[in-house]
């Protein structure tokens, strides 16, 4: 019954099998989802994850371990247990439907040639 | 007359900069040794990070003794070729690691330390030593925050780690000191140490505060750092330090 109610959460497939802050591992610090913003009106990009035992010390690794090389100019951190992932067994019910519907990407349109930058 | 006047004014700032850089150096060696054995990899890229920021201090304060000194001294042959009673570090730089507590403290005295010396600075009559701590002294705020976070983190956790951070109070207590007694290259280049003292402790206190932790108590201060006079473990740090261009003369990359 326990598998029916199971919560996925981002990082519960491949490397890291425990997935989330749920580690069973006493002295591993919860896992955080780092997303950097390069540059002044991008958006924050995900970049990768890190260990950290609190949000201020997460926003410092992260500039630490991602920032180094002058690659962004705003951080943000969340803790990956509150990232929700679908479960990659509904992937067919999730996106396999939408294979055939082509007609939702707006090919379909004669754009004027002044239009620019579509 | 004049002359000789300024030539002794040269000699004093030849050495406050040797000492400004020499103590950067030694505690960027220090926090060095850390690499690869910190317990989380990414305190320990943290740790790595603050010692090259320091790294690159002494650096800039050698180039710039190298250049006042002349006679074909360059910052390597100041940072390799000296021996220990010619480094002018403070004394705490040189103390050992012991363990992650006594790290995070040694660098949060030095750091807060490093901030209110640079911001004096700023003011200072020569330009390559302004710029110098213009462009470090943005590195020191993140150094004072971090260090400065990990004691409060330490101090006000668990009952483990609140006792080795009076640990390390009681260590380094005696190693304080020595930042604020003034030397004569100090006292000849006008460098007002009680009101680095002054601001210094009050960010200590605010701090400790926090993490509640004690004020160090019955202090007693060493100090010879700053002419020369060192503890034993500088000897040790030079022998790993210059190894290489020691061994290999002239060795490069």
């Amino acid at each position: 019954m326990n598998n029916l109610i199971k919560k996925y959460f981002y990082g519960d497939y491949g490397e890291i099998e425990e997935g989330g802050s749920n580690t069973s591992q006493e002295n591993q610090w919860p896992l955080w989802e780092i997303f950097i913003r390069s540059k002044q009106g991008l958006d924050h990009k995900h970049v990768g994850s890190l260990h950290a035992a609190d949000a201020k010390m997460a926003i410092e690794n992260a500039r630490d371990v991602y920032t180094r090389r002058l690659e962004g100019v705003s951080i943000w951190v969340v803790e990956s247990k509150y990232i929700t992932a679908n479960n990659p067994d509904e992937a067919g019910e999730l996106f396999e439907p939408a294979k055939d519907k082509i007609y939702r990407h707006p090919t379909f349109y004669k754009l004027p040639d002044k239009v620019n930058h579509m | 007359m004049s002359k000789q006047h300024a030539s002794v004014t040269n000699e004093h700032k030849i050495n406050y900069i040797l000492y400004l850089a020499d103590s950067t150096l030694i505690l960027s060696h220090r926090n060095s040794e850390w690499c690869g054995h910190a317990p989380i990899i990414e305190q320990d890229i943290a740790l790595t990070n603050i010692a090259l920021d320091l790294l690159g201090q002494a650096r800039s304060f050698y180039q710039y003794a190298a250049t006042l000194i002349g006679n074909n001294v360059t910052e390597d042959s100041l940072a390799y070729l000296r021996i220990e009673n010619e480094y002018k570090n403070l004394l705490l730089t040189e103390l050992p690691n012991d363990d992650w507590a006594n790290t995070i403290l040694k660098q949060f005295y030095f750091s807060v330390y490093q901030y209110y010396l640079y911001q004096q600075l700023l003011n200072n009559s020569d330009e390559q030593i302004v710029a110098i701590a213009n462009k470090a002294i943005k590195e020191v705020v993140y150094h004072v925050r971090w260090s400065g976070e990990w004691v409060v983190r330490l101090g006000d956790g668990t009952a483990e780690s609140h006792q080795r951070m009076k640990n390390a109070i009681e260590n380094l207590k005696n190693y304080i000191g020595e930042m604020f007694i003034a030397a004569d290259f100090e006292t000849a280049l006008q460098i007002d140490v009680n009101n680095i003292q002054q601001q210094w402790q009050e960010k200590v206190n605010a701090t400790f505060a926090e993490a509640t932790l004690p004020l160090p108590e019955n202090i007693f201060n060493h100090t010879g750092g700053k002419n020369g006079v060192h503890t034993e473990y500088l000897g040790y740090i030079l022998t790993e330090m210059q190894y290489l261009q020691r061994t290999y003369p002239n060795a490069v990359w």
